[in-house]
């Protein structure tokens, strides 16, 4: 009997400090991170644009986790300072992502801003960005002779529609843009501890250690 | 002090406080050798009469003469022993069975699947016309069939074959089991359903909604029961040190799964460092122990000579336990969550080192002057190569962990190349050669075109290394290209294109070799072919088939 308790009491103990270490600790290190006082929770069209961004994988291909600059030129691609955990208390779940196939998303609405280029770049991103791999997603377009009353088509680029037909975003896709539209990440923040200070400390990111001040 | 060398000295203390620990609970006589432990897989006499059910009776014979050793006795095996060991293998059979046709099934599935997501990343175009081929959910679809599908069927089946035979007791309760099974694979088939149809729940490795995850759970209880039952009421004295790592890997992944899938508790960075926690140990608590207590079975069992160091093999399994269950979070470097929990992670991805050299020089001593047999018995070949990948992908891992080298490969397909190397090259590689090895005792039934072995395995080993190679380097460039921040973001697209070719290359090739395998597996169950069952049993035992099946 002894090997089976060994066993049974070795493998708990051996995963519950590996349960405290990587799952407890952060619980309680991050359980009472306040929300930066520039970011707003998402609205209702944003959120659903959000469960379209889980459903269809986009994670997968984009990070969201611009990091420092003593790590990459994540922020001179405009992709943003290096992120904290105030960022993400709206994001549930989190989709700080393991890819970039490509780029970064975090602050993809301050980098886009037009909802035309979002909207024609989904349909067709090739149109948009010559040697992408993005896959296109007619599927959430329709296309159609004319658009009805209350739709609106898109201004895509010449060639890039079927002749003579209009392109019309379905809800879901308009609700996608929404959410697109909505990352951004451009309120300052206080480092969250002298460690990372060092690598938010750079000229192009916003200055560090200032109050943080709605925007 | 910086709070980053602390934290790192205080995994340090703790991985060596905790490693000392354990040894010395567990062996007051770590440095004695334990032949006796070694052997347990042996029935008495057995040692030196070669062992591989996949091989034709002419194959068994070059087999047993090129692995025969100055010293083996000519005697047979103990009778009472093999009987007993029929009994055992009878009593799995049928849960084994349907196990190892679940995984077959989703091999064949979720390899297309992968191939496909290949495919449209270099023909972005393909396949656009409907929501469920988007790359982003075909590609979660073949995540969800090869991992819980293929990985899990096949190693529960391996896991369910192995514990009667290493107990010498018949299993209990198999019911309980094909019931587990059945739930499982309903899990498995609605999870897949669910993301092709856009449910998920959107965490990496843990797509399938916690609704459907329930099943998961629900199966994986059933079937722990049994196996503890028959591991309690076992008539081996000592337990092998297989039966140490699938005991625990059976236990890990289940805890594993419901704290991840735990509905409502995870929130924010917390969550991304659980996801990782969790993504990391599917791998490191459940594929890797269960694959490696396969490797330490099958291996010697072949060429009937027990693995060299008995206590080496126990000291892996516990600085695995210790160490692989904290190295997730290195996925997280450079990421917005507490620096000390990366840098923890990084440090246990180094000591990872240990079992995975305590594991490799038991092997490399067992068959040191023995990699000949390799050319006799294909099953032996699955195993000596899935037992290579396992240093290589394991050092590369390590070594891939730390902030250096991360600075290049995080986010690129380098860490994909990896995945596949450790996932596919080892533990599929190992499944494999286990599959092999148990079903003609499973069906009683030789497998009726020997010579596909060979294909199957000469394409998925090419296979592995053209898609392992060429993506690993089209990651470097594209990780490279990334760094520099002159060069435009479109550059580290571009870069990868050949190289995501070459991985629909391989990948093709590894597809190819899945319908080899798939296809003799259906040719042997549905019995084409001569039939030659004989050979398939124990040889030395001409009434092994009378004991096995009653006839």
């Amino acid at each position: 009997m002894e090997n089976e308790v060994k066993l049974a009491a070795g493998t708990m103990v051996t995963f519950a400090i590996a349960v405290s270490a990587l799952v407890i600790l952060p619980y309680i290190q991050v359980r009472d991170v306040k929300p930066p006082e520039g970011l707003k929770p998402y609205t209702s069209a944003e959120l659903r644009g959000r469960s379209v961004y889980i459903a269809n994988g986009c994670v997968y291909c984009h990070s969201q986790q611009p990091r420092s600059e003593s790590f990459a030129p994540d922020a001179k691609r405009g992709w943003g300072r290096a992120s904290v955990p105030g960022d993400y208390v709206y994001d549930k779940p989190h989709l700080l992502g393991s890819m970039r196939t490509g780029p970064d998303l975090m602050n993809i609405g301050v980098r886009q801003p037009s909802k035309d280029w979002h909207l024609g770049h989904l349909y067709q991103p090739r149109a948009y960005v010559p040697g992408s791999i993005m896959p296109s997603y007619p599927y959430l377009f329709e296309v159609k002779d004319k658009a009805e009353p209350g739709e609106e088509a898109l201004n895509l680029p010449p060639g890039t529609a079927p002749a003579g037909k209009v392109v019309v975003a379905r809800p879901e896709m308009l609700d996608l843009v929404q959410y697109l539209l909505s990352l951004k990440r451009e309120y300052p923040v206080l480092p969250p501890e002298p460690h990372e200070a060092a690598g938010a400390r750079t000229p192009s990111a916003p200055p560090a250690g200032k109050p943080a001040s709605a925007s | 002090m910086d709070s980053a060398i602390l934290s790192l000295l205080g995994a340090f203390l703790l991985s060596i406080i905790g490693l000392f620990g354990f040894i010395w609970s567990l062996r007051k006589g770590l440095l004695v050798e334990n032949p006796k432990a070694a052997s347990a897989i042996f029935a008495s006499g057995e040692i030196g009469h070669i062992d591989d059910p996949a091989l034709g009776h002419a194959g068994q014979k070059r087999l047993q003469a090129a692995a025969a050793e100055p010293g083996d006795s000519a005697h047979p095996p103990d009778a009472r022993e093999i009987a007993d060991r029929v009994a055992a293998d009878r009593s799995s059979a049928f849960p084994v069975f349907m196990f190892i046709a679940f995984a077959c099934m989703w091999l064949l599935f979720g390899g297309i699947a992968g191939l496909t997501a290949s495919l449209k990343l270099h023909w972005p175009d393909w396949l656009v016309s409907e929501a469920w081929m988007t790359f982003g959910r075909i590609r979660t679809v073949h995540l969800t069939a090869v991992l819980y599908g293929w990985i899990t069927n096949a190693e529960l089946g391996v896991i369910i074959w192995l514990m009667p035979r290493l107990l010498r007791t018949p299993l209990i309760g198999p019911m309980w089991i094909m019931l587990g099974g059945a739930l499982v694979n309903v899990a498995i088939a609605s999870g897949i359903g669910a993301i092709g149809a856009g449910w998920t729940d959107g965490m990496e490795y843990l797509e399938m909604p916690w609704q459907i995850g329930i099943f998961f759970a629900a199966g994986m209880v059933c079937i722990i029961g049994p196996v503890l039952y028959t591991l309690v009421n076992r008539k081996a004295e000592s337990l092998y040190v297989t039966t140490w790592y699938h005991t625990a890997g059976l236990l890990w992944i289940t805890l594993l799964f419901i704290v991840g899938k735990m509905p409502g508790v995870h929130f924010g960075v917390q969550q991304a460092a659980m996801n990782w926690w969790y993504g990391h140990n599917v791998l490191g608590l459940w594929f890797t122990p269960v694959a490696v207590g396969a490797i330490y079975y099958f291996l010697p069992k072949i060429i009937a000579r027990p693995i060299r160091s008995y206590n080496l093999s126990i000291l892996g399994f516990w600085t695995l336990a210790f160490f692989y269950a904290q190295v997730g979070g290195h996925h997280l470097v450079g990421g917005p969550v507490p620096g000390w929990l990366v840098t923890l992670s990084i440090v246990q991805s180094m000591m990872m080192i240990i079992p995975v050299l305590a594991f490799s020089i038991n092997m490399g001593l067992t068959m040191k002057g023995r990699m000949r047999l390799g050319a006799y018995s294909p099953t032996l070949r699955f195993m000596m190569f899935g037992g290579l990948m396992y240093l290589l992908s394991s050092l590369q891992g390590s070594f891939e962990a730390l902030r250096s080298v991360q600075a290049v490969t995080h986010f690129t397909h380098f860490t994909v190349a990896h995945a596949h190397l450790g996932a596919y090259g080892f533990v599929t590689m190992v499944l494999f050669g286990a599959i092999y090895f148990m079903m003609p005792r499973i069906l009683n039934w030789e497998w009726p075109f020997p010579r596909l072995i060979s294909w199957h395995f000469w394409l998925a080993a090419v296979g592995i290394l053209i898609y392992f190679v060429g993506l690993s380097y089209g990651g470097w460039l594209q990780g490279l290209a990334m760094l520099d921040a002159s060069r435009p973001f479109m550059d580290s697209v571009a870069v990868t294109i050949p190289w995501l070719q070459w991985r629909s290359v391989g990948g093709a090739l590894m597809v190819a070799s899945h319908l080899v395998f798939v296809g003799h597996f259906l040719a042997m169950a549905l019995r084409f072919g001569p039939d030659r069952a004989g050979a398939a049993l124990f040889s030395t035992q001409p009434k092994a088939r009378e004991l096995a099946h009653g006839e």
